[in-house]
């Protein structure tokens, strides 16, 4: 039933990518200043494909629904970009990095994409050099790499907490040079509403100016969506506020399969929620596991004290406390992988043994962490007989260098001293390694319609590891794309400039102002963020941290009826000529409420655990991995694609077998 | 707590604005400015009053998209953060907040409190970049070292999120804080040699075109930057300046 070409060049692994690039075909330069390219969105996937294919001579313009290309949310990324340089000698290689991310991402990524990305993963670092992004140095002036998500290399490159900034500010500053050159048109403050098709192929798109309210046509050869993830669906996320799924949505309902969509990854050092109040969430980076210890009180009545307020964590015995992690898996203790620290707290929490007042936190604690380079300070600094104040100051000052900006951070927001007392965290939805299907060209089911960066599905499997998503876009936009796009573009040197006065363009243009229109009538009873905050609460409880049969079965009901009513009876104030924030929320929101069904949908088809992807049905039954995820490698060891068939439960289901040639496949143990 | 806000509305660039009264009630410390805003926005919408726009995204102070004069401080009264990490717990019971865009010609009303900030981006197209093809055919990353002091110092400048607090607090809506940290950045990198001389002399040309003031060395853009960008920068940009200008 699969109609899936993957398009996987032959050859031996390590030579595809090379041989791909041989063999493709190329467009001459003076052809190219007669091909236009539509990109919409301008984070690291987006800002680094325009700025090559303006480089490369080809008209682009860009389309962002911020101020400014350099507010996409790329931007707050923390950590770092992975690269296999191998600078600190310690074994790494391109095909350790490609080994660590199948296997990050359990068995559930393309072999051949994920290999190229590991390949193209050293020009990413000279380039961004190259450009004058400021990444963190030794004494010696050379490039510094710390280690990240619980791989055993030092590859990791980094710019403080920052790493995404200074990346996007990179890519974003090879756009201003395109921009001058007259090469990239940037139209900031537009949102894509539509893909226009014109027989068969992606030509151009609908978007709406937000500030005047005007729709607007615009044509292309060919259209790349670089327009991020969708985690928003779950309303409460580290997304910014604006993200969405509507680029990607509206392709999908013109024919471009999306992949995946139940891979979210939900990381677990984020900062609880306080209340209902709450409009996102702020994470913090995963490096504090390397020092922190994650514990809840042993005693449910203790647990209860503290969310009342009549006790303090520092008040609480050794004895007293349960430091889940480290006993659950004494090899890997409070350095689990991401899905399996976010889970482990949620458990804890359901059981009762949260410590905020939402009974949603556990304890991040850095008092063992503080005494411990207290101590190795005072042995350093040959202080015999130090007191307690005098370590413990020592021994802060080192937690104030390695995390100082994440604890400044964490008491503006909470208002306590996590130098004092234990920070609270909590899991939270952070990155979705679902996306549009692509084959190896990063083109989707729609011909001359591309997806990079985290808009498409290929290379994180079912779990991403860290420090790669920075990796990805990079790697997609600037190496990539720009001579798999080029292939394509060399049969349409002769086609001229792609009219927008024709029936496409009016029939699209027409259908987006139907709907605007359709949320402007509704009945009015409700705002946009009332359906959102519900849609929220409906994925977060049934298609979150771990699923069941039953529960998804009941989100795709309840989210149907949600939409229904959405569609009835919210309400948007203004007017559609004008600037309008609420319109701009509600047709996202639309949009959110047929994903989250699809969603549902194949989170209920996927009776595995893979990943960030855990079913109750599917676990081990004993034996030293009982109660741990079971992966399915006989039934489950495709890429799931979904047609669009009109209501989301109604889509259909091709599956894209994944062969895995160069890597056997293991089961993830941490015990 | 129960709060009275004073809030810039005005329609569009050619209206007329005017502040206009909104009590709220039921605001915690825990919330966020913003959370706070959309308190007062779901509360408009459900009267059928249309809700206040201003510009966000992140929420987490890196975007730089959220600006707000608050009480006459831009990212309003606590230091090294922006609105949008800005708690109530700041403010009391009974207190009264007034809320405007940040003012400067160069940065125009879009609708109440949401402003055009592009000046900024032009500046940094005429010469916010090294002219570098993005081929991943540059040398080794390793064979270029830098001294670990400049770039933490580039690092530290190009921290800058755009967001136009200090063109907010400066009694002449001078942008030298903001064009000198991107020229810092390059002016200390090896990489950003080559070009200097011309980078310097065009970001500022395209600075004086926007129509931002002169710099008067007040040193209020320091204080209420959100980053902490410091007022270094601009020495560094003139002492750049001088020198190019005396290259010719």
């Amino acid at each position: 039933m699969s109609t899936l070409d993957s398009k996987i060049p032959s050859g031996p692994l390590a030579d595809k990518w090379t041989k791909h690039k041989n063999e493709i075909d190329l467009v001459n330069p003076a052809n190219k200043r007669n091909i236009d390219v539509i990109i919409v969105g301008t984070g690291l996937a987006g800002g680094s494909a325009a700025a090559t294919l303006a480089e490369l001579g080809y008209n682009v313009k860009t389309f962002c629904y911020q101020d400014s290309p350099r507010r996409a949310h790329s931007i707050a990324a923390q950590g770092g970009i992975n690269a296999a340089k191998n600078y600190q000698g310690d074994g790494d290689s391109a095909y350790r990095l490609f080994y660590d991310t199948v296997k990050g991402g359990d068995y559930r990524s393309r072999e051949a994409n994920v290999h190229r990305l590991a390949e193209v993963s050293t020009n990413i670092i000279d380039q961004c050099v190259a450009q004058g992004v400021p990444f963190a140095r030794e004494y010696g002036g050379l490039l510094d790499n710390r280690s990240f998500g619980g791989v055993l290399v030092s590859r990791t490159f980094y710019a403080k907490g920052q790493t995404g900034q200074q990346l996007l500010l990179g890519a974003y500053s090879a756009m201003n040079r395109q921009i001058n050159r007259g090469k990239i048109q940037s139209f900031n403050r537009h949102e894509m509403l539509d893909v226009v098709k014109v027989d068969g192929k992606a030509r151009g798109i609908i978007a709406r100016n937000l500030i005047t309210g005007e729709i607007e046509r615009h044509s292309a050869h060919a259209v790349v969506l670089a327009s991020g993830g969708y985690g928003n669906v779950f309303f409460l996320s580290t997304n910014a506020m604006g993200s969405n799924v509507t680029a990607s949505w509206r392709a999908h309902r013109r024919g471009a399969y999306f992949a995946n969509p139940c891979y979210t990854q939900i990381h677990p050092t984020c900062i609880p929620v306080s209340g209902d109040h709450q409009s996102k969430l702020t994470l913090m980076s995963e490096s504090l596991r390397n020092d922190g210890r994650i514990w809840v009180p042993r005693k449910k009545e203790d647990a209860l004290a503290i969310r009342e307020g009549r006790l303090k964590p520092t008040q609480l015995s050794e004895e007293d406390r349960d430091y889940y992690l480290e006993r659950r898996y004494p090899a890997f203790g409070n350095l689990v992988p991401r899905d399996v620290a976010s889970r482990a707290a949620k458990e804890c929490c359901d059981a009762g043994f949260g410590v905020n007042k939402t009974g949603e936190a556990v304890y991040l604690d850095f008092a063992t962490a503080i005494e411990r380079y207290g101590k190795e300070k005072a042995l350093i600094e040959k202080i015999s007989n130090p007191t307690e104040a005098e370590i413990y100051k020592m021994g802060a000052a080192v937690i104030e260098n390695k995390y100082g900006n994440l604890f400044q951070m964490y008491e503006k927001i909470v208002d306590e001293n996590p130098y004092k007392t234990p920070m609270m965290i909590y899991p939270a939805v952070h990155y979705t390694m679902g996306g549009l299907w692509v084959d190896y060209n990063l083109q989707t089911t729609v011909e001359g319609l591309y997806a990079t960066g985290e808009a498409n599905f290929s290379d994180h499997g079912a779990n991403r590891l860290g420090a790669s998503a920075l990796m990805q876009g990079l790697a997609d936009g600037y190496f990539v794309l720009p001579y798999t796009i080029g292939d394509y573009l060399s049969k349409d040197i002769r086609t001229g400039e792609i009219p927008t006065d024709t029936k496409e363009f009016d029939q699209a243009e027409n259908e987006v102002k139907d709907r605007i229109n359709k949320l402007m009538g509704g009945s009015g009873a409700r705002s946009v963020d009332y359906y959102h905050k519900k849609l929220g609460k409906i994925m977060w409880n049934k298609c979150g941290m771990s699923r069941n049969e039953k529960d998804l079965k009941d989100a795709i009901e309840e989210i149907a009826a949600l939409r229904e009513d959405f569609w009835n009876s919210v309400k948007v104030p203004g007017t559609k000529d004008t600037l309008n924030q609420e319109l701009e929320k509600a047709g996202r929101v639309a949009d959110f409420l047929e994903l989250g069904e699809l969603f549902a949908k194949d989170a209920l088809d996927r009776n595995e655990s893979c990943g960030g992807h855990f079913r109750e049905e599917s676990v081990e039954i004993d034996g030293p991995q009982k109660g741990e995820a079971l992966r399915d490698d006989k039934n489950f060891k495709y890429v799931s694609a979904w047609e669009y068939k009109g209501a989301p439960k109604e889509a259909l289901l091709h599956k894209e077998e994944l062969n895995f040639e160069n890597i056997e496949l293991k089961t993830r143990s941490y015990k | 707590m129960k709060l009275t806000l004073k809030i810039w509305r005005q329609e569009n660039n050619k209206a007329k604005g005017e502040i206009k009264t909104y009590p709220i009630d039921g605001i915690e410390g825990d919330m966020s400015f913003l959370e706070m805003l959309d308190v007062l926005n779901e509360q408009l919408i459900n009267q059928g009053d249309n809700p206040v726009v201003f510009d966000h995204d992140c929420r987490e102070g890196i975007c730089g998209s959220c600006s707000l004069q608050i009480n006459g401080e831009p990212h309003g009264p606590d230091r090294l953060v922006t609105t949008c990490q800005l708690h109530m717990r700041k403010f009391s019971d009974g207190d009264t907040i007034v809320i405007e865009p940040f003012r400067a010609k160069a940065f125009p009303v879009v609708k109440d409190l949401m402003i055009d900030r592009s000046a900024f981006d032009r500046i940094q197209h005429a010469g916010g970049y090294i002219s570098v093809n993005t081929s991943g055919n540059t040398i080794d990353a390793n064979a270029i070292p830098v001294n670990k002091e400049d770039a933490d110092n580039s690092f530290a400048a190009a921290t800058c999120i755009g967001c136009g607090a200090c063109v907010a607090a400066c009694k002449n809506a001078s942008a030298m804080l903001f064009t000198s940290a991107k020229v810092s950045q390059y002016a200390l990198l090896p990489q950003g040699q080559v070009e200097a001389t011309q980078r310097v002399l065009s970001m500022v040309e395209q600075m004086d075109k926007e129509g931002f003031g002169n710099c008067t060395n007040t040193g209020a853009c320091e204080v209420e930057c959100p980053k902490g960008i410091s007022l270094e920068n601009i020495a560094r940009m003139n002492r750049e300046y001088l020198s190019a200008s005396l290259k010719g």
